[in-house]
């Protein structure tokens, strides 16, 4: 049986009625571009960020981030501790809303739609924008009820299976664990549970993966197989990972943005973008020097 | 080596042995502490076991199947604790159908739901707290005067039993609130990250993951309650009650009887109270024996 989750064909696209309603409904499956068809720049625009802040109670914590994020590639965001690039992922989600006091300014707009618009509702967005975090936290309940959490909540519970395999498929996970998928999830390695989170994502079909320091907990050789399959997941998804590694962000990504801390006449610190550019151009060529200062060391 | 360093290597090897040493008061200090310790421990232990001891002694002997089939009769050769055992298990019931619910949907309300730092939440937090720590007694009366005679109830089982519903509604919301927050709320991101909604996270999740923490906590405040004699004491439970009890018949309960049995002059009653008392400890000591297992086979470590 092959693991090779690029040569798995896409599953129909999704024509349950989850995928209608609310200002995104534009969005199917067919409308991708083929993926590395076309170079980064002229690839459809995901995320078009402009003036993006952040405030919790009131204090800034990220302030205007104007970023565009292409599909079918991983961007990643680096930055030193506090700069706002874990804040910043979680506009892309609505998962902001969550933080009692958080405030997003600014305009993120999803293929064209603005994402804080009054009438969209964030748990549409979370449908098709899914995530994954520092720490896995896969439910306490068994491997394939994990994976079937997000289609059974969403309604898709035809072909639930098909479905289940599909993503840990794609996970690269399936063959670890397809004899054992109703035994505790909490039993897998770290680095297996970090990739049955994956798949937990993949299974409600989404269009986005947001990855939020997913390696941060894990061994090198965990690491490495959720990087192949970072790289791999671009087929069809578009990613966009935090890391405070920087050899992870110049092994998997194809853009890449750096954020930095600006320290106000207040003494406040609030998160900034300083530069997004091609992944070898911002760890070559960087066009400023707060980023050439981070990327060699020298600073962070 | 030579002589020298042999000597300063022998000097410093006893200035070693006797920073070694230590300070003789600071292990007698110790031995004290110790010693209090454990005679703390023993005084609880020996006054359980004497208490076990007289109990078993003096019931042992009375614990037949006519304790457990015969109405309380003015014969002790004839008098049994049916009714009231029959009662108390009514009273779980009840509880297990009125108390239980309110108090884990209000755990629910405030841990999951509740919007955090207003004023309204704050004060409903602060009083579930004062509720645990009102006498039983006063809750005794106000059963007495909102349900026996407020709604005109009258002494029946119902009434006391929703009292001790009352009562034990504290224990149960703050227990499961613990057991709530156990739950990382990475579980709940996680479960919010894939579109679904709070209330889905909360009922297909957080719940099912706490539910071993509330099930101990909800057993240990139905064993109170089943231990209870006060407030039903003013609410009316009959001392005498020589039928089967209903919902919304007279009723007595096993502490209740037992406090009757010791009041009467005749030896063979003591020994009855006394057997009653066992049979009332093995339900209380069982309940609290399967939360405690319920607490180790489920326990998670996050």
């Amino acid at each position: 049986m092959t693991v090779d989750p690029t040569s798995e064909t896409p599953p129909a696209a999704p024509s349950s009625p989850v995928a209608t309603g609310g200002g995104l409904a534009t969005l199917s499956v067919e409308d991708r571009p083929a993926a590395d068809a076309l170079p980064l720049d002229q690839r459809e625009v995901v995320f078009d960020c402009e003036g993006v802040g952040v405030r919790y109670d009131g204090k800034r914590a990220l302030r205007d981030v104007d970023l565009r994020i292409h599909a079918n590639a991983v961007t990643a965001l680096i930055g030193p501790s506090g700069c706002g690039k874990s804040t910043f992922i979680r506009c892309l989600n609505r998962m902001n809303d969550l933080i009692p006091g958080a405030s997003v300014d600014g305009a993120v707009a999803y293929h064209g739609e603005n994402l804080y618009h009054p009438q969209v509702d964030p748990i549409e967005v979370r449908k098709r924008i899914g995530m994954v975090f520092q720490k896995p936290n896969p439910f306490p309940k068994s491997i394939y009820d994990n994976v079937a959490f997000g289609p059974r909540v969403l309604g898709m519970k035809d072909q639930l299976d098909d479905r289940v395999e599909q993503a840990l498929r794609r996970a690269v996970l399936w063959d670890e664990v397809k004899d054992r998928l109703k035994e505790g999830a909490l039993g897998l390695s770290g680095g297996q549970q970090q990739r049955l989170c994956i798949a937990r994502a993949l299974a409600v079909e989404p269009d986005v993966i947001l990855m939020d320091e997913p390696c941060s907990a894990l061994d090198p050789i965990s690491t490495s197989a959720i990087e192949d399959l970072m790289l791999s997941l671009t087929n069809e998804y578009t990613v966009v990972i935090v890391t405070h590694n920087m050899q992870q962000a110049a092994r998997v990504a194809d853009m890449t943005a750096f954020f930095s801390v600006d320290q106000g006449e207040t003494g406040a610190r609030c998160g900034v973008l300083v530069e997004v550019d091609r992944t070898d151009k911002i760890f070559t060529n960087p066009a400023h020097e707060r980023t050439e200062a981070y990327v060699t060391g020298r600073f962070g | 080596m030579n002589t020298a360093g042999r000597i300063a290597g022998e000097r410093a090897g006893v200035a070693v042995r006797e920073s070694l040493a230590g300070r003789r008061n600071r292990s007698v200090a110790a031995g004290v502490f110790l010693g209090y310790l454990l005679l703390s421990t023993v005084v609880g232990l020996v006054a359980l076991a004497v208490l076990l001891a007289t109990i078993l002694h003096d019931g042992l002997p009375y614990v037949d199947a006519m304790l457990f089939t015969n109405s309380p009769s003015a014969d002790p050769e004839r008098a049994g604790a049916r009714p009231a055992i029959i009662a108390s298990i009514l009273v779980a019931v009840v509880l297990i159908a009125t108390a239980l619910p309110i108090a884990v949907g209000t755990a629910v309300y405030l841990e999951e739901f509740a919007p955090k730092g207003n004023r309204l939440i704050d004060l409903i937090e602060l009083n579930i707290q004062n509720l645990a720590a009102v006498p039983s007694i006063i809750f005794g009366i106000l059963g007495l005067a909102f349900l026996v005679r407020g709604i005109d109830l009258g002494p029946v089982l119902l009434a006391g039993a929703l009292i001790l519903g009352l009562q034990m509604l504290p224990t149960v919301i703050i227990a499961s609130r613990e057991a709530l927050r156990a739950v990382p709320d990475s579980v709940r991101q996680g479960g919010m990250a894939l579109g679904a909604t709070r209330w889905q996270v909360v009922w297909r999740e957080v719940l099912p993951a706490a539910i071993p923490g509330i099930a101990t906590g909800s057993i240990l405040g139905m064993s109170r309650a089943i231990g209870e004699t006060a407030p039903l004491l003013m609410v009316g439970a009959a001392t005498f009650v020589s039928f089967n009890p209903g919902l919304l018949t007279q009723y007595t309960v096993l502490p209740i009887l037992i406090f009757q049995w010791i009041k009467l002059p005749q030896e063979m009653f003591q020994g009855l109270a006394a057997a009653a008392i066992i049979v009332l400890l093995v339900i209380l000591v069982a309940m609290n024996g399967f939360a405690i297992w319920m607490r180790n086979r489920y326990e998670r470590k996050w």
